[in-house]
């Protein structure tokens, strides 16, 4: 229940930022963190920014996940 | 299924950190990991299979869904069968069985029961509804609770008077140093919970290592980190060391988030909680503050907690200490299974009954 999810700030607009989470956007809320930029990557839960991550290791974890899903689908496919 | 980390681009990695671990631990060691999110992690990516017999991971109160007593979910239920009340809550906790239902049944028998992503949402139907009482069932650990913090000032700027709140989080500190004292489980170290972190940083922790020499990392959700998190606790015993380190460091600042914890603060004060299986523990839940406490449920509705016994024969609570396992419930993958669920740990996709049954075999 605890997940957060990384995403990528599109624009900001008072309270709220507009974020892409792989194609996906969704509006959250910066009342938690408020010293976000466009470009940054955050880190997400239950619809609130509740950390900024650094781009290198948000691009490392992005790729990561891409990759455990795309060897987890795999695995899955292979074995009933 | 194979292993995802034999498969990964990151094989390399694993392997070196598989030896080391390999290497290092050569006496029984048990380390617990206290959040649901690593538990899942852990049994998906096949982890348990790859280390040596030596080395133990089990998991502990980590499940916010699962800690929480029948008697609340009982609560919850009540509050959704009154007249005129839409009860919102995550969808985690939509299927816990309460002692005579839950609240995916109360929806199916016709009660306005609504699965919302975010504490805003509660506010939003709030505003949007105004004739009808809305109650939101707020559950979470520190990562959620300022979110559901924020919301809640929010909805006292907009002056908005139908919302109420059960509020039922929980904090993990405290829950942690309840295991430690009960000391029926022996633990080696712990893997810390990464996102709860984010908010709290290291220093809530630092009692683990002063007052129980044990050790801590907090610790990231990906099978290397959780790997690399493994190490480190080790390297901890082989150098006689007992401190709380920070493995997930791309997302966990030291100090933790200081303003969400400050908004955290104006809303809620630290009470004593009721935990399923640990009992009740001081410091360890949040209340209203003054401020708010016209948003208390039991302002405006007469539905008092009573204590009720869990499930008979269910060995959720024994699990959620980490004093046995799964596959030892005599209800495990017979009478309880995800699709038609007993205790709590087989409901929440974080349990360690679901993780069990859904990627058993692999341990």
């Amino acid at each position: 229940m605890c997940l957060g999810v990384p995403g990528k700030v599109v624009t900001v607009e008072g309270d709220f930022a507009d974020v892409d989470f792989g194609g996906v956007r969704r509006k959250v809320s910066l009342l938690l963190y408020p010293e976000v930029g466009e470009g940054d990557y955050v880190l997400v839960h239950v619809g609130f920014v509740i950390q900024r991550l650094e781009k290198q290791e948000a691009l490392q974890t992005l790729e990561l996940f891409a990759e455990i899903e795309k060897a987890y689908e795999e695995s899955t496919d292979e074995e009933p | 299924m194979k292993s995802q980390l034999t498969r990964s681009h990151e094989a390399g990695s694993s392997a070196s950190l598989l030896e080391e671990i390999a290497a290092l631990a050569r006496k029984p060691t048990r380390f617990m990991e206290v959040c649901g999110t690593h538990t899942v992690s852990i049994f998906r990516s096949g982890i348990r299979s790859l280390l040596p017999q030596s080395l133990e991971l089990i998991s502990g109160p980590g499940c916010p869904v699962c800690v929480t007593p029948l008697g609340e979910i009982d609560q919850a239920v009540a509050l959704a069968r009154e007249e005129g009340v839409a009860l919102v809550s995550f969808g985690d906790v939509m299927r816990v069985p309460g002692s005579s239902s839950s609240l995916s049944q109360e929806r199916a028998g016709g009660r306005d029961v609504r699965v919302i992503t975010s504490p805003l949402d509660a506010v939003e139907i709030a505003r949007g509804e105004p004739h009808k009482k809305i109650v939101f069932f707020a559950i979470g650990f520190e990562t959620t609770s300022p979110a559901i913090a924020a919301a809640i000032t929010e909805a006292k700027r907009q002056g908005v008077r139908n919302l109420s709140i059960l509020s039922s989080q929980r904090l993990i500190p405290p829950a942690m140093r309840a295991l430690l004292s009960s000391d029926a489980v022996q633990i080696d170290g712990f893997l810390l919970p990464g996102h709860v972190s984010v908010i709290i940083g290291k220093a809530p922790y630092s009692f683990i290592a002063r007052d129980f020499s044990l050790r801590g990392v907090i610790t990231g959700f990906e099978p290397l980190d959780i790997l690399e998190g493994v190490v480190m606790l080790l390297r901890q015993i082989q150098e006689g060391r007992a401190e709380i380190e920070n493995q997930y460091t791309r997302a966990v600042q030291v100090e933790g988030n200081e303003r969400a914890r400050r908004i955290m603060g104006e809303v809620f004060s630290p009470v004593s909680a009721r935990w399923r299986g640990l009992g009740t523990i001081p410091d360890s839940g949040l209340a209203l503050r003054e401020e708010f406490k016209e948003m208390d449920v039991a302002v405006s509705f007469d539905i008092p907690y009573k204590d009720m016994a869990d499930p008979p024969g269910c060995r959720c609570s024994e699990i959620l200490q980490g004093l046995t396992t799964p596959p030892h419930c005599p209800l495990f993958g017979a009478r309880c299974t995800p699709e038609d669920p007993i205790g709590p740990c087989m409901v929440s996709s974080e349990g360690s009954c679901a993780a069990f049954y859904k990627y058993g075999g692999l341990s």
